[in-house]
């Protein structure tokens, strides 16, 4: 008996762990392979069989794309409307938060409603060009920042958690005579670090990931994204284009030996680098985030 | 103004002293200026857009001037553009598509994180678990454009894929993969769970970890293995969530995500690839059929809404019937 279950028991180990490392392997992989043929010699490449480890180990690749103004442009450009973008989103989801966290507010079923209401229903793209366009922020920085300035899911996270802090740390800054502006600078906003911190996060990530807006609201190439220059170079690889952006970047690099395909590795890895270096400081903070959103749904 | 009534009755401590809306607006007037930006974001990047959608009803002719002016000159059309859109043969086509990819998605990408969550509930080793669990939220944080990127190169002539189809004798000649419809689908749904599967265990473990540890331990005097734990125990107190998350993934059955559909697909596989969004975006941003396009995104946008508020109602009914 005791024998018998002892194998069974192995065998569903055995099971459990062969399917998490396949797990492992098809989540891990293909980044790796990635990284792999963005670091190997680009001729050396085609002829293929290349997935564990660089054969003939080079950063040709990395080294035309930063000496490339359009990437360069690119990274700025992305690294500008997150630097600039996630700290005036997050205060003004905190300051709306805060406000909506009074229930004694005038009209605050009407705010609550209006705000929830953007979540469920919205004008679609082809109106919200056009309103975007009318607000002349076509071909601007802004347009990076201001159509994504509020997240009203966030906005009840952070409200949840205002809802939940003491009442009487308030209530003894208004006996000593502080107003509402003041009370939330001084004394909401340091408490709401954590989950601040959090939404900050998701915010930033959004920006660095964001392609869409780049794609379609700004024409000039010094306004594009990193992600949305990809999105091109992707493009180009599907349709076959005989002279893709890629491969002729590859061909302006004389010296070292690129290729278009080699070039897609390496942008698609400087897109993912930051994602992954920030990734063991988010994690602390997004299964948080994921449980208060899953609590409120 | 009634619901700005309502709350003075509800909070007012001292109902002699009755404030008039105007010295609630001055007491509040900070609170109010916190509020501030939020409602002008909402008024023009959500409700403006709203009226925009006007532009569904009349025949909207592009650059002819300022938007606003040009929408209310337009001629009313009334509801020309639907009728358009259900009675030429795109209409089957894009909504077979849409429902196709959405719920073949839902079919492969909802199972896959309960059977990642048990499996990692079961393993003792704590390092190999937090590398798994690490590793496996990674394709969450990604952009699908870098996600699509990594699809179209594993999936390319020579990619992994196929030379492990080749190597294993399953086919000789190497699988176009995108470039042929049939195929589609299956990429959008396995992709969708190759970029969420990991991430959405999360909510799963956690509803794991509150099961009591007692319950596994009777199953065991009672000569359960630990398949059978998982059979008897684990799952039915998963069973609520499950059945909850299933109901609010039906609330997004015509939501096919425009960025899979819209960097996987091509023109040789449009016929498959195209769905609501994608078809409002190329008729609208790329043909300059701005009503049309947007009579499509009114359609769906519409469709989507009431989808919503019955999956919430259903989602409500039902997570009060297993509360109490």
């Amino acid at each position: 008996m005791i024998g018998k279950s002892n194998l069974s028991d192995k065998l569903f180990n055995l099971v459990i762990y062969l399917f998490l490392c396949s797990i492992f392997v098809v989540t891990f992989y293909p980044f790796w392979n990635i990284l792999v043929v963005s670091l190997n010699d680009a001729t050396d490449a085609v002829r293929g069989g290349l997935y564990l480890w660089p054969r003939e180990f080079t950063l040709a690749s990395y080294q035309s794309i930063f000496r490339n103004k359009e990437l360069i442009g690119s990274i700025n450009v992305t690294v500008l409307r997150t630097v600039i973008g996630t700290p005036l989103s997050v205060m003004a989801i905190c300051m709306m938060a805060y406000s909506l966290s009074k229930r004694e507010l005038i009209a605050w079923r009407f705010f609550t409603l209006f705000f929830i209401f953007t979540m469920y229903f919205g004008g679609g793209l082809i109106p919200t060009y056009m309103i975007i366009k009318s607000l002349g922020l076509i071909d601007s920085f802004w347009v990076y920042i201001f159509p994504g300035l509020i997240g009203v899911f966030l906005m009840i996270l952070v409200r949840t958690f205002i809802e939940q802090l003491p009442p009487e740390l308030e209530e003894s800054a208004k006996i000593d005579g502080a107003n509402e502006l003041e009370i939330f600078a001084r004394l909401i906003l340091p408490l709401c670090v954590p989950v601040l911190a959090t939404i900050a996060l998701f915010i930033g990530i959004g920006h660095w990931n964001a392609w869409y807006d780049s794609y379609i609201y700004t024409y000039k190439p010094e306004l594009k994204t990193l992600q949305a220059v990809l999105v091109k170079i992707l493009n180009q690889f599907q349709t076959g284009a005989m002279v893709s952006e890629a491969d002729q970047l590859a061909n302006s690099s004389k010296r070292t030996p690129v290729s278009g395909e080699s070039i897609r590795m390496a942008v698609t890895m400087v897109a993912t680098l930051p994602i992954i270096m920030v990734y063991p400081f988010i994690q602390r903070f997004f299964v948080k985030g994921m449980m208060m959103g899953a609590i409120k749904s | 103004m009634e619901t700005a009534v309502q709350p003075i009755s509800q909070t007012s401590v001292t109902p002699a002293k009755t404030k008039t809306i105007k010295h609630r607006l001055i007491a509040q007037r900070y609170l109010l200026l916190m509020l501030l930006p939020a409602a002008v974001w909402a008024l023009l990047f959500a409700y403006l857009p709203m009226v925009g959608l006007y532009m569904a009803f009349v025949n909207y002719q592009p650059s002819l001037g300022e938007f606003w002016t040009q929408l209310f000159h337009s001629d009313f059309v009334g509801m020309y553009w639907f009728d358009y859109f259900f009675n030429n043969g795109d209409f089957y086509i894009i909504m077979r598509n849409t429902l196709a990819s959405t719920l073949l998605t839902l079919l492969v990408s909802f199972p896959a994180p309960i059977i990642i969550a048990i499996a990692l509930n079961e393993v003792k080793n704590a390092v190999f678990k937090r590398t798994v669990q690490t590793v496996s939220y990674l394709p969450h944080f990604i952009s699908w454009v870098i996600a699509a990127n990594i699809i179209v190169t594993v999936l390319s002539s020579d990619g992994i894929v196929n030379k492990l189809l080749q190597s294993l004798h399953i086919t000789h000649q190497s699988i176009l993969f995108l470039q042929e419809g049939k195929y589609f689908w299956w990429i959008v749904a396995i992709g969708n769970t190759w970029k969420e599967m990991g991430y959405s265990s999360i909510i799963y473990l956690a509803a794991i970890s509150s099961i009591n540890l007692e319950l596994y331990e009777a199953a065991k005097v009672d000569g359960a293995g630990r398949f059978k734990q998982i059979i008897y125990v684990t799952l039915p107190h998963l069973k609520p969530t499950i059945v909850i998350l299933l109901i609010l993934s039906l609330g997004g059955v015509l939501n096919a995500g425009f960025d899979q559909h819209f960097l996987l697909g091509n023109g040789l596989t449009q016929e498959y690839s195209d769905v609501l969004s994608t078809y409002s975006f190329r008729y609208g941003l790329q043909n300059s059929m701005f009503s049309y396009a947007s009579a499509v995104g009114l359609f769906n946008s519409v469709v989507a809404f009431i989808i919503i508020v019955i999956v919430n109602f259903s989602s409500k009914k039902l997570n009060n019937q297993s509360l109490f």
